[in-house]
């Protein structure tokens, strides 16, 4: 890079996130409609860093329910038992299906962790105006967006079971609420990483070139 | 920099560049962030409406025949997709149900006929009614279709139940499989500009 980068809002124009199109909103206005495909359009994401940390702290707040109310309780003549995220890649791993206690273990417990852990450094770094590791942090931002659908994996998993073992004379298998806070978990997430704009990791540049 | 060569911003830092000409199957990336800004898809429209076409007719039998059986005692108990959503809703996880429902039923159901309705008139030459409206209705449901987590978390189910009875996989475990790739196939030939393009030409 020779010269200071140049971006589209610092010469006044809009970049459709729907199609892609440049364009030039009324002078004075701070948003406008995609005169190609209709899209609401804005310099930055409005409100981006509120919106973010306001749904992340709701899925902070709901991951601990979801790893601690049972996933699924399952009953049968010789009793009842619970079971949790944990104790779902407890019982693999013991059973000797290590792999598959890996992968639920990265899907459910490490995916939504670091995930989080992600967003409130992106956060933070935006909120300081940090020009700290930028291509990094971009970087850090896909593979958010990438990963984060995996999580619902013990969601479908809790689905099947459910379906399969009802009505049946050895055991019928319920879903419990931690299912429940464990979808919102991943619903919250995926929302808050869409509501995160990742220009703001660059902004930065702009106001110290002047 | 001295081209007429049109400017792009990138999506992801909103830095501005020229675009230019790729070779065949090249990726065009942000000179700052390394975000794609696009890449090239030699006959982009045709595959992606062939893939879509294919995944429909997968789709419409991963829906309506069992996923997996389990057989217990001589009896033989089977799950189709829309019966595990029916289980979650009656056993009172009503937002579960809905989350399973949305994210592998209605959301890939929506992109496949979204494309549909999109890709095969433009092949023809016309454009739709309602594009930019439907364009944007595709863009907001992509993220949300699931099929191939659905497709893993079937898998590990399966697993799962493996020892208590003996499982018997259904049509819809192999439809949904093929249906997984050819929603990956569609994702990949996709190219909003090309769409765009074409648009520009029929009118």
């Amino acid at each position: 890079m020779t010269s200071a980068p140049v971006t589209a809002a610092s010469l006044g124009l809009l970049a459709c996130h729907a199609c892609g199109l440049l364009s030039r909103p009324a002078p004075g206005s701070h948003d406008a409609d995609c005169p190609r495909c209709g899209a609401h359009l804005h310099f930055r994401k409005p409100d981006s860093i509120a919106r973010t940390w306001a749904l992340l702290i709701t899925a902070i707040i709901l991951y601990i329910p979801a790893n601690l109310l049972p996933m699924m309780r399952t009953s049968s003549l010789f009793g009842s038992q619970s079971d949790t995220i944990m104790s779902g890649v407890v019982y693999f791993w013991t059973s000797g299906s290590w792999y598959l206690a890996l992968i639920i273990f990265f899907a459910s417990i490490m995916v939504p962790l670091l995930k989080m852990i992600a967003l409130v450094l992106l956060l933070v770094t935006a909120q300081l105006h940090s020009r700290w590791q930028q291509e990094q942090r971009a970087c850090l931002y896909r593979l958010v967006e990438f990963v984060g659908r995996w999580s619902m994996l013990d969601i479908y998993v809790v689905a099947v079971i459910v379906a399969l073992v009802q009505v049946q004379g050895l055991a019928t298998i319920q879903p419990g609420p931690g299912a429940a806070a464990f979808g919102a978990v991943v619903v919250l997430t995926m929302f808050a990483a869409m509501a995160f704009d990742p220009r703001l990791i660059w902004d930065p540049v702009e106001k110290v070139h002047g | 920099m001295t081209t007429n060569a049109p400017l792009i911003a990138c999506h992801e830092c909103d830095l501005l560049q020229r675009e230019v000409v790729l070779p065949r199957g090249g990726i065009a990336r942000c000179g700052r962030c390394r975000g794609e800004l696009y890449r090239s898809h030699p006959h982009s429209l045709e595959l992606t409406l062939a893939f879509t076409a294919a995944a429909i007719v997968l789709f419409v039998i991963a829906n309506s025949f069992p996923i997996v059986g389990l057989k217990l005692q001589g009896q033989l108990i089977e799950t189709s997709l829309f019966h595990t959503v029916k289980t979650l809703y009656v056993e009172d996880m009503k937002p579960v149900a809905a989350l399973v429902f949305v994210t592998t039923m209605l959301m890939p159901a929506l992109e496949l006929l979204a494309m549909v309705w999109l890709l095969l008139p433009l092949r023809l030459g016309r454009v739709p009614p309602h594009f930019a409206p439907v364009f944007r209705m595709l863009q907001a449901v992509r993220p949300w279709g699931m099929v191939e987590v659905l497709m893993l978390g079937v898998l590990v189910s399966m697993v799962k139940l493996a020892h208590l009875a003996t499982l018997v996989p259904g049509v819809a475990l192999w439809s949904f499989g093929a249906l997984m790739l050819l929603m990956a196939a569609v994702a990949a030939t996709f190219d909003p500009r090309e769409l765009w393009a074409r648009v520009g030409v029929a009118r």
